[in-house]
């Protein structure tokens, strides 16, 4: 998504990212980006808090007026909870799965030479399970 | 204490290798960051949606490619599944939580901002970023185009 950004701003959209990856996006570097410190998946706001959402729209709309040059980061002022476990818990690899890992890896690249086969020529990055 | 960030590209290194993938994934790097200042006030300016969510249709679920949604409706749903986010801590059955429209919608009537784009648009997250530079980028930016987008807000999931 970030270099759908960079391709815009270079066109002359201007752009402002939100999301929950802040190595992600900073490693490729963006116009503006609105960090949510949040588990991937809800980057506008917790799921039907509406409150939240709209905060956080608004504080992406503010990024936009102020930002002044490329590479702008701010953050949201909002935490997911007390409980941090989920920056550790995401993509775990532990005895629990690590064979389950390794045999879901076999049947992907069996699938990925079958869709190269059959003329697919796009596969998606690894998604966590 | 201090919040330490996630390192989403260690924890997709170490995803990879524990599948059995021998070369790490490279992640896009650039040298200059392009900045392009606003031409108008955001009263003034048509704001254009994008995301990485694929419509959930027959179609969007199994064809990789950029679709583009009429934005009201707002969508109840949008296909999520493939997409790496924490499916074990959270869900994604409310789109407002990644697809901004009801609140832009909001700011509209507020006057806040001009408009919103009559359609978003999806982008697939690609493994290859070669697809997303040659096909996808400059496909999202004619539609932008198209839908006269003055500013563009783009939500990766």
């Amino acid at each position: 998504m970030s270099l759908v950004a960079r391709h815009l701003e270079t066109n002359g959209i201007p752009t402002v990212v939100i999301g929950s990856a802040l190595d992600v996006v900073e490693h490729c570097g963006v116009p503006r980006y609105l960090h949510s410190d949040f588990p991937l998946g809800n980057p506008c706001g917790k799921p039907y808090d509406e409150a939240m959402q709209g905060e956080i729209i608004r504080q992406a709309m503010s990024l936009l007026e102020s930002a002044e040059a490329a590479n702008t980061v701010a953050r949201t002022p909002f935490t997911w909870g007390e409980d941090c476990n989920w920056r550790d818990d995401y993509a775990r690899i532990d005895n629990n799965n690590r064979e389950a890992l390794r045999l879901r890896g076999e049947a992907r690249r069996q699938q990925q030479t079958q869709d190269k086969a059959d003329g697919k020529l796009r596969a998606a990055m690894v998604s966590e399970t | 204490m201090a919040i330490k960030d996630v390192s989403y590209i260690i924890k997709t290194r170490d995803y990879y290798r524990a599948q059995g993938y021998t070369t790490d994934y490279l992640w896009a790097q650039f040298d200059t960051t392009p900045f392009t200042h606003l031409e108008k006030p955001l009263s003034e300016s048509r704001i254009g949606v994008i995301t990485t969510t694929m419509p959930d249709t027959e179609a969007g679920r199994v064809d990789r490619r950029v679709w583009s949604t009429a934005s009201a409706p707002i969508p109840r749903s949008m296909y999520t599944e493939e997409l790496s986010w924490h499916k074990s801590m959270t869900h994604t059955d409310d789109v407002a939580s990644f697809l901004p429209l009801a609140q832009l919608n909001s700011l509209q009537d507020e006057g806040v901002i001009g408009s919103v784009a009559s359609r978003f648009h999806s982008v697939p997250t690609e493994y290859s970023q070669r697809n997303t530079l040659e096909q996808d980028a400059p496909e999202v930016l004619a539609r932008c185009r198209q839908d006269e987008v003055d500013i563009a807000i783009l939500v990766p999931l």
